[in-house]
């Protein structure tokens, strides 16, 4: 397991989340004495084992491809942070994905 | 030597087809083009807190459909995955996507160039996921991204299931990425899986593209060319950048490997924004998901419903000596196509077969509004005409009078026939008769023809098709005729 | 205090069937029983007094045509992180803190159409993690038996009110311990059914293959009642079992007569001080003096397991909680860009503990260390479950600590593994997806605070689960010798 010092700003950047530098640093301490503990996990001879998919055995659960009732359109632009007309609006996009 | 000749192209493309349900990939609400921005919406495609998903059934058989048209392997176990990354428009900010165990694996896509030629391209997978809504860019920017200053979203088009189908290197020229594609949406018709609607987005491609010194078998640097949304703009877009990657090797530089866009306007793909970061899209298991199981009854049960596709029918009526063209607007009109298989089928000779269905009843189609196959002129009956003419009972013209006839619903061919005696005759007697009356009353002609005049032939040949009201045999008409003024 | 708010949830609903009270006098003692106490004990985040008495209205109304619910009248404390159509929902959390939810979980639905009534939504640790109830962004919780101390979590708000009688039946979600831990702080039953017993649609997740909802009660018989109810398959979440329900209320038991209890080896009680661990090989001789047969059982995982938990939970947490993104609903702090939008957002709506969540299972999914440290987990889940089985080979139930310590007081544990400490008990059973409750076992520390036994079954046995736990709690009824502080 890799035991290097985690990039908080890097995972930061990932998950979308704004740091002050005393967060960088107290985060950063904190889940390196986490991953400090997770790492015992190394010791587990799992070679033979196969990954948990679910817990309760169970596959192909599927719905009939039938339409049903959706949310009026009221309600669901009433949540919106800021809405312009019949759409939801976001400050400007910098890229596609 | 030419540019065209040192290099070689190395394409693979990348599409993103919507799949045709009624209802979306995790949920219930419509699957369906446009409509009132943010009424195609529930709990769950909005991604409100607590909602869940649950996979349509016939979008799995749709994909499994589709990989076994391509001849795709169908892997006994498959999963759905996330891949995380934020965007506006996506609204769990992950899709729900399939990363190491798709639906389909491999495949071959068989398809024809313009000229007729076969070809093939192999298919890397098929995998499902689900679409992201739409966005527009406000405020500038004249609707791009770049130089808008906002974006508005309208999330009826989150979740609907898309099949990702990505291939392998195997093209070698814009030509043949968009005779790829074109057997891609041909097929995907046929099968009844997607519309292939590019005008409402529902196939949508991306390109790699590198090119080589010709001979070589080391791949060159790519770059992956986005916002092609036609068949003629993957055409234009290939080749304005086969162009540009060999200017740049011509001149001694160096291609970077980067996503260029595409831009119909200008008629060239331009570098797009380099991202902030590298992707890492932390792929793992969706635990809102269990795991698909497929087995051997259902893959049987699905192979069932696969219909003749689109190379299939090219190649057989290639050889009933249709032209590329003529036998790609068949193969393109699925209806029609199936009419004339089925009137073949029934033991009509090929050629003319087609020579009806591509001729006349297409132009009755057109002037009456009414689809061949929807017509009055079942496949048996126009079998029967053929097979009429065929045996010598009618000729052509009383054919094409006929086939007007059937498709205002007056009944098989045979029967008409049979109640108004319009069948061809070869009695030489009778045909003899005909003639002795016609020269009888066209003396003069007879005098010009014996004077040198012999084309005069063919006014004296219709006359008696006339006399005979159409039924003489015309070939045993001009026979006879000869012989008498010789 | 109206004596009506301490009647059993089995109680209240005969008499109101029976029209010997009525929904409404119930509902107005329990309203008068928050106004009263809740000022200082905070479980409540939303108060639904005009909800409960609309409701109580319509339980009232359907009693009088003769309709049969088994929960009629019964007064019930809603966790708030389950959507209650037209009910704020905020998950504790400011990111959600005005979000009103526009359609009602399963799991709550099925408590109104048996009778139930929401009284409010009552406190948690943010997202449900945590286990002290600390982590609420929106409200403090205090323990009904000791002010200075922490209800347990994250389901701290459902413990304190049932335990405080603001409710007969409080609704918990579990996902390590959740239910199970403040069940025992509060001197209540806490259970947590078999993973995917009862539906998850419309519970705000945290770690989806790990959440479930159960009861919070102060009998047994209450749990089962309440379990009986909201059991069962539901179409809308793939993960929920969709299997008979045998119905748990009807198999209670009065004694252990031809059960073996096993005692784990590796959780070794006498690390947990002397006190401790007295109480809790006194509750195993209880067992045993109720006929059971105490078996010593392996669990050679257990050290593993906290390990294994905060791998998984924070991985699935971190894309789960990738939508609260200022988008669609929730909160938003405005930026230049939608990028800096996102970030600014979830810097303000995200307390300190769930970004600790977020960037660790962010980490564990990254490029790079996916295997190393997500696929392990998942293998090592796999051994848990393993285990589990083999031990049950030898036994019916499992009996262990619920928690290693009673309540403690607030901001006593300053580092976050010391936390997570909490749940080293409960951990196992969660990874392993069984069914497990904390039943009240006695009194700990100065003052004396409550503890609980855990008993834990194999995967669907919540029937024998409940069964020996209402033999145990007969027999013992230690909750009743406790005293609460308001």
């Amino acid at each position: 397991m890799a035991s290097e010092k985690i990039d908080v700003r890097y995972v930061a950047k990932l998950a979308r989340i704004a740091l002050t530098q005393d967060e960088v640093e107290r985060f950063g301490a904190q889940l390196h004495d986490l991953l400090a503990h997770v790492n015992v996990l190394s010791e587990l001879e799992t070679s033979a084992v196969p990954a948990t998919a679910q817990v309760v055995e169970s596959t192909n659960v599927e719905r009939a491809d039938e339409t049903g009732p959706c949310l009026d359109r009221e309600t669901v632009l009433a949540m919106a942070p800021q809405r312009e007309g019949a759409f939801f609006r976001v400050p400007k996009i910098i890229a596609e994905p | 030597m030419t540019e065209w000749t040192r290099y070689e192209a190395v394409i693979g493309v990348e599409c993103h087809v919507e799949l045709k349900t009624r209802s979306k990939m995790f949920c219930a609400c419509a699957n369906e083009f446009g409509g009132e921005p943010n009424t195609k919406v529930c709990p769950v495609c909005l991604a409100l807190p607590g909602s869940l998903p649950v996979a349509n059934a016939e979008a799995i058989r749709h994909m499994i459909r589709a990989g076994l048209a391509f001849g795709a392997s169908i892997p006994e176990f498959s999963k759905f995955d996330r891949k995380n990354y934020f965007y506006p428009d996506m609204p769990k900010d992950y899709q729900i996507s399939q990363y190491d165990m798709p639906l389909t694996l491999g495949g071959t896509v068989h398809y024809w160039l313009e000229d007729g030629t076969l070809k093939e391209c192999k298919l890397t997978r098929i995998h499902l996921e689900e679409d992201t809504g739409k966005s527009m860019h406000g405020g500038g920017g004249d609707g791009r991204i770049a130089g808008s200053s906002f974006s508005l979203i309208d999330f009826n088009r989150a979740g609907v299931p898309l099949m990702e189908c990505v291939s392998e290197p195997d093209l070698r020229s814009a030509q043949e990425a968009v005779g790829y594609l074109e057997a891609l949406k041909r097929t995907f018709v046929q099968l009844g899986v997607s519309d292939v609607k590019m005008e409402e987005g529902s196939l949508r491609c991306d390109a790699n593209v590198s090119i080589r010194p010709a001979g070589s078998t080391e791949l060159g640097t790519k770059t992956e060319i986005k916002n092609m949304n036609s068949f003629r703009s993957v055409l234009r877009a290939v080749e304005s950048e086969i162009k540009r990657q060999t200017a740049i090797l011509e001149s001694g530089g160096r291609i970077v490997q980067e996503t260029r866009g595409w831009d119909e306007g200008q008629g060239e793909t331009h570098s797009m924004r380099s991202k902030e970061e590298a992707h890492d899209y932390r792929y793992f298991p969706d635990p809102d998901l269990v795991p698909i199981e497929i087995d051997a009854a259902l893959i049987d049960e699905l192979k069932r419903t696969i219909p003749v596709l689109p190379p299939e029918r090219f190649a057989k009526y290639r050889e009933y000596g249709m032209d590329a063209k003529q036998a790609t607007q068949l193969v393109d009109n699925s209806p029609l196509a199936t009419y004339f298989d089925a009137t073949v089928a029934a033991g009509a000779d090929p050629q003319a077969s087609m020579n009806f269905v591509l001729g006349d009843l297409s132009r009755l189609a057109n002037e009456t509004g009414t689809a061949v196959n929807e017509s009055a002129v079942t496949p048996a009956a126009l079998a029967e005409l053929v097979l009429l003419v065929e045996g010598k009972t009618i000729n052509s013209k009383i054919a094409k009078e006929l086939l007007e006839r059937m498709w205002a619903g007056e009944g098989s061919p045979k029967a008409i026939v049979e109640k108004e005696s319009l069948a061809q005759t070869s009695d030489t007697g009778e045909i003899e008769n005909l003639i002795g009356a016609v020269l009888a009353a066209n003396e003069k002609a007879v005098t010009d023809y014996k004077a040198g005049k012999t084309n005069i032939l063919g006014f004296l040949t219709g006359a008696v098709m006339k006399a005979s009201r159409g039924k003489a045999n015309p070939a045993l008409v001009n026979e006879l005729l000869r012989k008498r003024l010789e | 205090m109206n004596e009506l708010v301490k009647r059993s949830a089995a109680g209240i609903a005969r008499d109101v069937r029976a029209r010997r009270v009525s929904a409404r006098e119930v509902t107005e003692a329990v309203l008068a029983r928050v106004d009263e106490v809740d000022g200082r004990l905070g479980c409540y985040l939303t108060r639904l007094h005009d909800l409960a008495r609309e409701q109580a209205r319509r339980v009232d109304e359907r009693v009088a045509v003769g309709e049969v619910l088994p929960l009629a009248g019964v007064p019930v404390a809603v966790k708030d992180n389950m959507c209650l159509t037209g009910t704020r929902t905020t998950a504790a959390s400011k990111i959600l803190e005005n979000w009103i939810a526009p359609y009602t979980a399963t799991a709550v639905q099925r408590m109104l159409d048996a009778g139930a009534v929401p009284i409010g939504k009552s406190n948690l640790d943010e997202f449900a993690m945590g286990s002290s109830c600390e982590n609420s962004a929106l409200g403090v919780t205090r323990n009904p038996y000791d002010l200075k101390r922490v209800p347990g979590g994250s389901s701290g708000g459902s413990a304190a009110a049932v335990a405080a009688f603001e409710a007969a039946i409080g609704l918990g979600s579990d996902t390590g311990g959740s239910i199970r831990e403040p069940g025992a702080f509060c001197n209540v039953v806490g259970f947590k059914p078999t993973y995917g017993r009862v539906s998850r649609y419309g519970l705000i997740a945290f770690a989806s293959s790990l959440d479930q909802i159960g009861p919070l009660t102060r009998t047994v018989e209450d749990a089962a009642l309440a379990y009986d109810v909201m059991a069962g398959h539901d179409p809308m979440d793939s993960t929920s079992i969709d299997r008979p329900v045998e119905p748990a209320a009807s198999s209670l038991r009065e004694d252990l007569k031809g059960l073996r209890i096993g005692i784990v080896k590796e959780f070794v009680t006498a690390k947990l001080g002397p006190e401790i661990d007295a109480l809790y090989k006194r509750a195993y001789e209880e067992l045993a003096g109720l006929g059971a047969e105490l078996v010593e059982v392996s669990l050679p995982t257990a050290d593993y397991g906290l390990a294994t938990y905060y791998l998984i939970a924070p991985a699935e947490c971190s894309s789960n909680l990738a939508r609260f993104d200022g988008v669609r609903y929730g909160l938003r702090v405005d930026g230049a860009d939608v990028g800096q939008m996102y970030e600014r957002t979830r810097a303000a709506g995200f307390g300190p503990e769930v970004k600790r969540r977020i960037l660790i299972g962010t980490y564990a999914l990254s490029s790079g260390y996916y295997d190393a440290y997500y696929v392990k987990a998942q293998k090592a889940r796999t051994m848990f479950a393993q285990d589990f089985r083999k031990a049950f080979e030898r036994c019916d139930l499992i009996a262990a600590p619920a928690a290693s310590s009673p309540a403690f007081e607030f901001n006593s544990k300053s580092d976050p593994y010391s936390m997570y400490m909490m749940d080293y008990y409960t951990i196992p059973m969660s990874l392993a997806g069984l069914p497990a409750l904390s039943v009240p076992c006695g009194y700990a520390g100065t003052p004396a605070l409550p503890m609980g036994l855990q008993l834990a079954a194999p995967l669907f046995e919540e029937s024998k689960l409940l069964g020996a736990a209402h033999a145990y709690e007969r027999a013992t009824a230690y909750a009743a010798k406790g005293a609460l502080a308001v």
